[in-house]
């Protein structure tokens, strides 16, 4: 219940600030379509901690600074190589990378990290594991260390 | 005064990166590792383009909608890059690899 | 400074289209699309700014996401000849 009220309150934020007009009909018109998106979302019964991952929120702007980090370091890695490209700047590999996170969020968000800093891109993902291809040995091998792992927030919520 | 500067700095270095992922996936020789010089276009390019923007735009409601079209793109393009690559190795695309000689040739 | 900036994405477009058509496979053709998708994007960021018209950043945001569901929706197509199959049968 909390967290549909909480999903109401962000989605009349949304409506406000993407029209910013303040007129009576317009206003009807918003709260209108966020009722409708949250009986539609609760009919098709998506609407829990999956959907709107209200309980990471505190552990997401440290994420993102990371993250942010990591894109940077990641994209000068690939932009020198493909300036210095002579034919063997690169060595493409596959590796598997465990998954240390417990819940499928944390799961996703990793492996959507991995693609998310050039160099390494997450080819398939299964329950424990991740194959990863990689553009050189070195984002392998930085990869395997595993501290993008650990800055991945994941938090199991008891229900 | 300095926030234009900085705002020319960031467009400026944001096409600039633009340009060199397009290089890249001219350069690079297989499908999975021309994934990466688009990766680089799609986050740093797209970083750099929508910081030097947002800094004209000052607190405005043009400076939340350019936040959220970085979100959108932050968000979208590793799953679609990830789509891809998975939809690739399904359809039976070898990437060419250094480490497993065996398996890598296509 | 928006020009600047609209001419190096504008040679980005070119090199990308370029790839799209020359791509080997069908995965290059899709993947320059999508590149293609977003730095349209971009350039409908840039351009609003230098039309002064910051309508179009509305455009440029729906854009975004049409393109993702456009590249997935190429890819089911690619992948299962259809749109309406639900895939699991193709799965191992």
């Amino acid at each position: 219940m909390l967290l549909t009220f909480g999903y109401g309150v962000f989605l009349s934020m949304f409506w406000l600030l993407l029209s910013g007009h303040f007129e009576p009909l317009l206003l009807g018109l918003g709260l209108a379509s966020v009722a409708l998106t949250i009986f539609l979302m609760k009919r098709m019964n998506i609407l829990d901690h999956e959907s709107f991952p209200i309980h990471l929120a505190t552990r997401l702007p440290a994420f993102f600074a990371y993250i942010f980090r990591e894109i940077v370091k990641a994209n000068i890695d690939v932009i020198k190589r493909i300036l210095t490209w002579t034919g063997k700047s690169i060595s493409p590999q596959l590796v598997e990378i465990q998954l240390p996170q417990k819940t499928d969020l944390g799961r996703v968000i990793y492996a959507n990290s991995i693609t998310l800093t050039p160099g390494t891109v997450s080819v398939e993902l299964t329950h424990d594991k991740v194959i990863v291809h990689a553009l050189a040995k070195e984002a392998a091998d930085d990869l395997s260390t595993g501290n993008m792992a650990q800055a991945v927030p994941d938090r199991v919520i008891d229900k | 005064m300095i926030v234009d500067a900085l705002s020319w700095i960031c467009l400026v270095a944001g096409g600039l990166v633009g340009v060199v992922g397009a290089v890249g996936i001219h350069r690079f020789p297989d499908f999975y590792s021309r994934q990466h010089a688009t990766g680089t276009t799609d986050t740093l390019c797209a970083i750099l383009i929508l910081l030097g923007l947002g800094l004209q735009a000052g607190i405005s409601l043009a400076a939340f909608k350019i936040a959220l079209i970085f979100l959108f793109l932050i968000l979208t393009s590793p799953t679609a890059t990830h789509a891809l690559a998975n939809a690739a190795m399904h359809g039976g695309l070898k990437p060419k690899t250094d480490s497993t000689p065996g398996e890598g040739k296509s | 400074m928006y020009i600047t900036a609209s001419i190096a994405i504008l040679v980005t477009l070119g090199l990308v289209l370029a790839r799209a058509l020359m791509g080997p496979t069908v995965y290059d053709r899709i993947a320059a699309i999508n590149m293609f998708g977003t730095k349209i994007v971009l350039l409908i960021a840039v351009f609003s700014f230098l039309s002064g018209q910051q309508d179009l950043l509305d455009i440029a945001l729906v854009y975004a996401l049409i393109n993702f569901i456009g590249v997935v929706a190429v890819l089911r197509l690619v992948a299962y000849g259809d749109f309406h199959s639900s895939g699991e049968e193709n799965k191992k």
